[in-house]
């Protein structure tokens, strides 16, 4: 099957010499996050400051990859036009356990549990030179 | 706050799609309106505040805008707040001749908008880089997850949510600069409209046009010599959370309730005070997190609220009499102006057809990015 020559890629991350370490963790499928030396808070996106107390003592964390989702939506007409294809799709803000909020994807569209406050984990996705945290739900029995 | 006075308003009627206009010359033919609204002259105008995004010009915006129009400002300045950005220019210009800085203010937006034409705007980290790439481009994303969440949490309903559209388009059909005047709009037609990012329907969705507004702030003082009756600006409050959605302090209030507190106290007055609500309206879902950051309505009880409520001009709670941007058309940043215009228009007993019997006292609101930049303004006719 040959790539339609019109359909326009996803948008790559865009990392920073602040943020690389996030993507590069990504790559080995970790999810990578900052914590606050100084005030134990965990921060993101990533930052050279932390935005609790302002210090500069950020160490970066492995995350459990488990959270819930504070909200969500599906998108029947996103934004950029290399999604076009892939809608509707469901977008999810997700409270992470570590104590972060990050907006991310889930893998497909569930038929029943979408919900505020459902448990999801993350699962990763790679596309090109790049892997993404995508997320699922965490179903009763433990899951798909 | 020291005593200013909207004096001169002006406004292209919005439309869908323009063609051969420039950002600078929809933005003058605004100015010029106000100007002479006021009853003012060029060489009166010694303060100027612009938006961020002049077509033509990314940068250095106040002083193109300036040279356009053959001005030398004393005081010139980017408000960059969105949707916020008409509202912030108002309290800017008052501390700004408080300030000695000027005496006579323009504050102005607009911008062209082209058939064909894909706005896309430049790399914008961190939203660029950590929201866009699992396909979350644009406003609307944001405010779905808002919606969602309301609905979760209170039981809130779409058509609950659709009734305000509505009346909103009915204050429309006596609004002729509207863009959906003569389009009448029921509640079972917003539910029929296609979701675009659910909850959220097209017809709940802001639409994109030109068009450009102005207004000129002066010393309540000098506003007493001119052409129309002073509209004062009674107090003001602002605040700013966040950038991307998932850094929102919270999903189900905003930094609205600080600024709309803050411009209560500032004005010594409240919600009840109210004759008219002109309220930022980009989503349907912001009219109902507006209505309880502002104490109109218990927090959560926005959708019965509104249901159960005339929110059109002949209503007890006027909301947008000019058809709130869902209705009248967001000119892109000169939307967040749409409501301060139309405040004016009907603080000054000159709003015809759709006039709010005795309207004294107004509460504009104004809204930026992911509902993290919020300006409020209460405005209030001068005593005769």
């Amino acid at each position: 099957m040959t790539r339609e020559q019109t359909t326009p890629s996803y948008p790559p991350p865009t990392p920073t010499a602040v943020s690389a370490p996030f993507w590069e963790a990504a790559q080995e499928r970790r999810l990578a996050y900052q914590r606050c030396a100084d005030c134990a808070q965990a921060v993101f996106p990533p930052r050279a400051h932390c935005p609790h107390c302002w210090s500069e003592s950020l160490t970066w964390q492995e995350s459990t990859g488990h959270g819930t989702i504070a909200s969500f939506t599906v998108a029947h007409r996103p934004g950029h036009p290399a999604f076009a294809e892939l809608a509707p799709f469901v977008l999810a803000l997700i409270d992470v356990q570590d104590g972060f909020r990050l907006l991310s994807r889930l893998t497909t569209n569930p038929e029943e549990g979408l919900a505020v406050s459902a448990p999801v984990r993350v699962v990763w996705e790679s596309s090109g030179d790049w892997t993404l945290p995508l997320f699922e739900l965490i179903t009763v029995d433990g899951g798909p | 706050m020291s005593p200013a006075a909207i004096v001169g308003i002006g406004e292209l009627a919005p439309q869908r799609y323009s063609s051969g206009a420039t950002t600078l010359s929809m933005i003058a033919r605004a100015a010029l309106e106000a100007t002479r609204d006021a009853g003012l002259a060029r060489e009166d105008i010694d303060g100027l505040l612009v938006g961020p995004q002049v077509g033509e010009t990314p940068q250095h915006v106040p002083a193109t805008v300036a040279e356009y129009l053959g001005l030398h400002p004393t005081m010139a300045n980017v408000v960059d707040l969105g949707g916020a950005s008409g509202a912030g220019m108002a309290w800017r210009a008052a501390a700004a001749i408080q300030a000695g800085m000027c005496q006579t203010v323009l504050c102005v937006l607009g911008n062209i908008n082209e058939r064909g034409r894909v706005p896309r705007s430049p790399n914008r980290n961190p939203i660029r880089e950590f929201d866009v790439p699992f396909g979350a481009s644009g406003a609307n994303t944001s405010y779905a997850f808002l919606a969602q969440r309301h609905l979760a949490e209170y039981g809130t309903t779409s058509a609950q949510l659709a009734t305000a559209v509505v009346a909103q388009r009915e204050n429309a059909q006596l609004n002729p600069k509207a863009v959906f005047h003569g389009t009448p709009l029921t509640v079972e037609e917003v539910l029929a409209s296609p979701f675009v990012v659910e909850p959220l329907r097209l017809l709940e969705i802001v639409m994109p046009c030109a068009g450009a507004a102005a207004f000129i702030v002066t010393s309540a003082e000098r506003a007493r010599d001119l052409r129309h009756r002073p509209v004062l600006l009674s107090g003001a409050g602002e605040k700013v959370t966040h950038r991307a959605m998932s850094q929102a302090p919270s999903l189900t209030s905003g930094p609205l309730k600080a600024a709309i507190d803050s411009a209560y106290r500032q004005s010594g007055t409240g919600a009840q005070d109210m004759d008219l609500l002109q309220l930022y309206d980009c989503y349907s879902i912001v009219i109902a997190l507006t209505l309880e950051d502002a104490g109109v309505c218990p927090v959560g009880e926005s959708g019965p609220w509104m249901a159960e409520n005339d929110l059109t001009w002949r209503g007890p709670k006027p909301l947008n009499t000019h058809g709130g941007q869902l209705s009248f058309g967001q000119a892109d940043l000169a939307g967040g102006m749409s409501h301060i215009v139309e405040a004016v228009h009907q603080l000054r007993h000159e709003a015809g057809e759709r006039q709010v019997a005795d309207a004294r006292t107004a509460l504009v609101t104004g809204n930026g990015a992911t509902l993290s930049e919020a300006t409020a303004l209460v405005l209030q006719r001068e005593d005769s």
